[in-house]
């Protein structure tokens, strides 16, 4: 098996981007991720792109064809496939891109993640994203993806000793990463109260408990280790790729406040690269609702289960902490376009290895972490990522 | 939904028939045709649930999708069955009144239907049985 770097990076700003059409959304990723990586688009060997529902948002499939197409490269006749696991479709899309060049078969692979949501309406968009849950046994039966969530906050807080408070200022640390990227959805800071007081959702959950609608792309371009310096003088190696599943259902899983998905890729990842917990310098989570970045931090291993509320309030997962958790935002701040959402982590990790994260650079960061869900936790994608 | 989509269901959702395997002896509610644990050796008969269990976890959900909407806010849980396995649906009572443990027996109810004139789904909820 060969070593696989990345190197080049590229994501559109996030946000409600009504006038930007979905291939118009990719493009532009990929066009920054090429330019970045000083690579033609004549030199591209493969392409994947994650992508949950355009099925569902915009009613087109068959993406991996338009993609290539819409890149210029139909002439090219570029392999490009699509890659679907819900919200966990770019961490997937990666994964295929590394396995793709990791074996041999192919040297420059492009892995884009892209998603057009604001295209319908809320209910619209709700009614897809609970077709990452089980549509017989949880969506026909009204069950909402706050609904699920939720649930699982409810069974957690039932168990251990985490606060409403301490839930809150996970959005909180999230606001002021975001405000600090300049391609995040949402760019202001908000206090505890802001969450505290915003509407209930499902409950326990509210408003700025959970991520955003999103329209975004985000795309890298990875290739053999031993031919990264022809492109560039900074490749960011990737040092593990690990993937799980569980049920589908929330309600058939061991536990229903663990993700046993994250544990196995978790320990998945770190065996792949040698490494433990104490060797990561910052990590992008899924935290597409607060309590999921507490049962991540915790699932990953990074504290023991029922600990990470008091690890969030002590300032632990902060961008000054020991532990920065979600520097880009994450997909509270940051925004969620779900497809794109796996490469955007691999993106941002990416960007502080280099050193050009800006104003929420890790100073000295080395070893970066990626944990990417689908549904409420049946896929998981992992990715340990170093200089 | 398609009527044959939800017309095959219909064992399951007015009934609770799920599914057994007599190799292990383990319950599958909803129904699972495939043993996870004795596999290809698993014979699977059909079972019918009481539908009597308890509430695991829950929530009230106060945003739905639109087929929805007009219910909310709702309370809705995952339900542990007498006979072991877990299963999801809505509780048939006031938000403030769901806890967890609370034991609960099923309803016949209306879950939804495609717009006023279209197929109306019927299935089970559970309403408190304490």
């Amino acid at each position: 098996m060969r070593e696989v770097a990345v190197i080049g990076a590229g994501c559109t700003t996030f946000g409600e981007k009504w006038d930007t059409s979905f291939r118009n959304l990719f493009v532009e990723a990929g066009a920054l991720a090429l330019e970045d990586a000083g690579v033609s688009g004549e030199q591209i060997d493969a392409m994947y792109v994650g992508n949950m529902s355009a099925g569902r948002f915009i009613e087109q499939e068959h993406i991996g064809a338009l993609i290539a197409d819409y890149a210029g490269l139909a002439s090219h006749h570029v392999p490009a496939t699509r890659v679907e696991a819900a919200c966990a479709s770019g961490g997937l899309s990666f994964r295929q891109a590394v396995i793709a060049v990791a074996s041999g078969l192919e040297d420059i692979v492009v892995a884009a993640g892209v998603e057009k949501m604001t295209d319908v309406g809320t209910g619209a968009s709700v009614d897809a994203l609970a077709g990452a849950a089980d549509r017989e046994w949880e969506g026909f039966a009204g069950a909402t993806f706050p609904g699920l969530y939720a649930m699982i906050a409810q069974d957690y807080m039932h168990r251990y000793p985490l606060t409403r408070e301490q839930l809150g200022l996970v959005a909180v640390k999230n606001h002021y990463n975001g405000a600090r990227n300049p391609i995040a959805q949402f760019q202001q800071e908000i206090s505890l109260d802001t969450v505290l007081k915003s509407s209930l959702v499902a409950d326990p959950l509210r408003l700025f408990d959970c991520s955003p609608i999103t329209d975004g792309a985000a795309a890298v371009v990875v290739a053999p280790l031993e031919r990264a310096r022809e492109f560039t003088d900074a490749p960011v190696r990737v040092l593990a790729s690990a993937q799980a599943s569980d049920t589908i259902t929330l309600h058939d899983r061991r536990d229903i406040s663990t993700l046993d998905a994250t544990v196995a890729a978790g320990r998945r990842a770190f065996r792949m690269a040698g490494l433990s917990t104490s060797d990561i310098d910052m990590v992008e989570v899924h935290d597409c609702f607060t309590i999921a970045e507490i049962c991540a931090i915790e699932d990953l291993g990074f504290c023991r289960k029922g600990e990470a509320g008091r690890f969030t309030e002590e300032g632990i997962t902060a961008l000054n902490g020991d532990l920065p958790v979600n520097t880009s935002g994450g997909l509270k701040a940051c925004g969620h376009p779900v497809g794109a959402t796996g490469i955007k982590q691999v993106y941002e990790i990416t960007k502080q290895l280099r050193g050009e994260a800006g104003r929420r650079q890790i100073s000295g960061a080395e070893i970066g972490m990626t944990h990417n869900v689908g549904g409420t936790g049946a896929t998981v994608a992992v990715h340990i990522l170093g200089v | 939904m398609s009527v044959a989509r939800f017309w095959r269901k219909i064992p399951q959702r007015y009934n609770l028939i799920g599914t057994r395997c007599t190799s292990c002896g383990r319950y599958f509610f909803p129904p699972r045709s495939f043993c996870p644990d004795c596999r290809r050796a698993g014979k699977i008969v059909d079972h019918k649930f009481a539908g009597n269990g308890k509430i695991i976890t829950f929530t009230v959900i106060r945003t739905a999708s639109e087929q929805f909407e007009q219910l909310t806010p709702y309370v809705f849980a995952i339900i542990e069955l007498d006979e072991g396995p877990r299963t999801s649906g809505q509780i048939v009572c006031a938000p403030e009144e769901a806890r967890i443990g609370m034991r609960v027996k099923p309803v016949f109810r209306r879950i939804g239907a495609d717009g006023e004139s279209g197929v109306i789904y019927y299935g089970t909820k559970y309403a408190p049985a304490e």
